[in-house]
């Protein structure tokens, strides 16, 4: 469907001309993961191929152990692909950098800083050059942003969960990445908490602007969520199974698309893809 | 009115409520301690006991009891007195543990050819005791009797020896628990250090040294114990004043009781210098959850 190959870019791109940039903003070409082993050569990911356009929000599911990480960690530039080059506008991906910010699963908040502290590390790092009053000004203002003025000389341990993980999103914003990474950023927080989150994810992306890559299990959250759904076989030599269109207007609303009727078809194509046609079978584990 | 009966009431009950809380704790060690020094007493009441039961250790030794701070000139001083001598001792060679073994702990931490190439040795050198340093720690300072070098430093070879004899029993702790807290320093906290690509030095100061800290504090608690531990070994050759030596000449002069006083003392201030080795850390080390 939408998987387009680096070499024929400029044709597939056409049909999303209307609501999207017609430049490829990160690529994702041809992609493989390949791990020796002592058995021999385990292959993770194999033949992957997409192309994510400015701004665009897109959500990566699939099963446990699919490879769903390995290929953002690849894009985050923790890992190198075996095969193929992962190009963010133009300029291959060699190594981790603030312009590809993760927003890991755990936080990564470092529990001797407080949540100024941490958010502040980030932004003196990638503007060096401000004054120390510009950085505590913008630390200040990303803070607020996911309204965490009240906690901000906390240490982690004294934040919940969702706390936390406003912090890591405020840390990750706050130095303007060209691509936001996200691996399964509510999957530990309890359901309020997550769909607070999310509401507040999205209003951060609209306001932003930032390119969103995020990896998810819950088929609801991608719908609410992304302008695509990237659906991953299952493992060994997992690859992009189907891309989903999400066709729902700017800004969303929860409670709206849920009475919207293509809701429960995108549900039960993304349901069925994950359950039916590849589903995990037992002898997987 | 009701209000200020009840606060006269109420405190009163809180101390007692607070003493009886307290009682648990202090009943029992009280007991416990009661009963070994009326053993003690039992086993060494006889017509000519190996060692001076408990009361006769008070009558002898009361003026090292009541007065630990007297100085009657030469070595005649109190265990006070004595107890400062040995703690100077101690605080250098265990200053320079701490120094020597965080930084060689980062270093062979951080570089896995060093950790394989040092890591054995140290295993084996970890397990000598203070006692066997000191006649290789005595011969090698004593090569620099004659030296300049040592006079200008206000210090001599043997005063030397027994310090280093603290330092090289409780390097170790140190070294090897630094090296290991650096070897287990997060994924996570590694992966927020290339993303944001931090110089070596921010991760040092930032997520190198405060995630080793509760691992390096663990090292300098057993550390500060060590070196406590090698005071009497330290001090045997040294002679003149200190806790140590204190000890060992009580035992040659047979003035027992002052050596069992004496013995209590180092207790006390070995659990003490643990404690404030403890609140130290705890005050700064910040952990996870």
């Amino acid at each position: 469907m939408q998987i387009v190959a680096s070499n024929t870019t400029n044709s597939s791109a056409q049909d999303l001309s209307d609501k999207r940039n017609e430049n490829p903003f990160l690529v994702i070409d041809n992609v493989s993961k390949v791990y020796p082993t002592r058995q021999g050569s385990f292959t993770v990911l194999e033949n992957i191929n997409l192309t994510v356009y400015e701004g665009e929000f897109v959500c990566v599911i699939g099963h446990s152990g699919c490879g769903k990480s390995t290929l953002l960690n690849m894009v985050a530039g923790f890992n190198k692909p075996t095969t193929g080059e992962i190009r963010l506008q133009n300029k291959l991906i060699t190594k981790p950098g603030p312009d590809r910010m993760v927003v890991f699963q755990n936080y990564s908040l470092l529990p001797w800083l407080t949540a100024f502290d941490n958010v502040m590390l980030a932004v003196k790092n990638v503007y060096p050059q401000n004054s120390k009053a510009q950085n505590r000004e913008i630390v200040k203002e990303h803070l607020e942003m996911v309204g965490l003025t009240a906690g901000a000389n906390k240490k982690p341990n004294q934040l919940s969960g969702g706390m936390r993980q406003r912090v890591s999103i405020a840390r990750a914003l706050a130095i303007r990445p060209q691509v936001l990474i996200l691996d399964e950023p509510f999957g530990a927080l309890d359901i309020l908490t997550r769909e607070e989150l999310q509401e507040e994810l999205l209003k951060i992306w609209q306001e932003h602007q930032v390119t969103v890559l995020m990896i998810t299990h819950d088929i609801d959250e991608a719908v609410l969520l992304s302008d695509r759904i990237v659906m991953m076989t299952n493992g060994p030599k997992a690859t992009i199974g189907e891309i989903l269109e999400v066709p729902f207007p700017r800004p969303r609303d929860r409670a709206l698309i849920a009475e919207d009727p293509r809701y429960y078809g995108l549900r039960n194509q993304a349901l069925d893809f994950l359950f039916n046609r590849f589903a995990l079978s037992d002898d997987a584990y | 009115m009701t209000s200020n009966n009840l606060l006269k009431q109420s405190s009163p009950n809180v101390v007692f409520e607070w003493l009886q809380g307290q009682f648990k704790f202090i009943v029992p060690p009280v007991l416990a301690l009661g009963s070994l020094l009326f053993i003690w007493q039992l086993l060494c009441g006889g017509e000519t006991p190996p060692l001076p039961p408990p009361t006769k250790v008070v009558t002898e030794a009361w003026k090292f009891i009541v007065d630990p701070f007297f100085d009657n000139g030469g070595t005649d001083k109190g265990l006070g007195r004595h107890i400062f001598e040995s703690l100077k001792r101690v605080g250098i060679g265990y200053s320079g543990s701490v120094v020597i073994g965080i930084s060689l702990g980062i270093l062979i931490g951080t570089n896995v050819l060093m950790y394989r190439a040092f890591d054995p040795i140290f295993q084996v050198l970890r397990t000598v005791p203070p006692l066997a340093w000191l006649p290789i720690s005595s011969a090698v300072f004593e090569s620099f009797k004659e030296s300049e070098v040592l006079r200008m430093l206000g210090t001599d070879a043997v005063e030397l020896s027994a310090v280093f004899v603290i330092f090289i029993t409780s390097v170790w702790p140190v070294l090897m628990n630094t090296a290991v807290g650096v070897q287990q320093v997060p994924q996570d906290y590694r992966n927020v250090a290339k993303v944001l690509r931090l110089s070596r030095f921010e991760y040092f100061t930032k997520i190198l040294v405060p995630s080793a800290a509760p691992y390096i504090f663990t090292g300098l608690r057993i550390a500060i114990g060590l070196s406590w531990l090698a005071i009497v070994a330290a001090e045997m050759l040294k002679g003149g004043v200190g806790i140590g030596f204190f000890i060992w000449d009580s035992y040659n002069s047979g003035k027992y009781s002052e050596m069992i006083v004496a013995l209590f003392y180092v207790g006390i201030v070995g659990l003490l210098l643990d404690k404030v080795v403890f609140y130290i850390s705890k005050f700064l080390v910040q952990t996870d959850s």
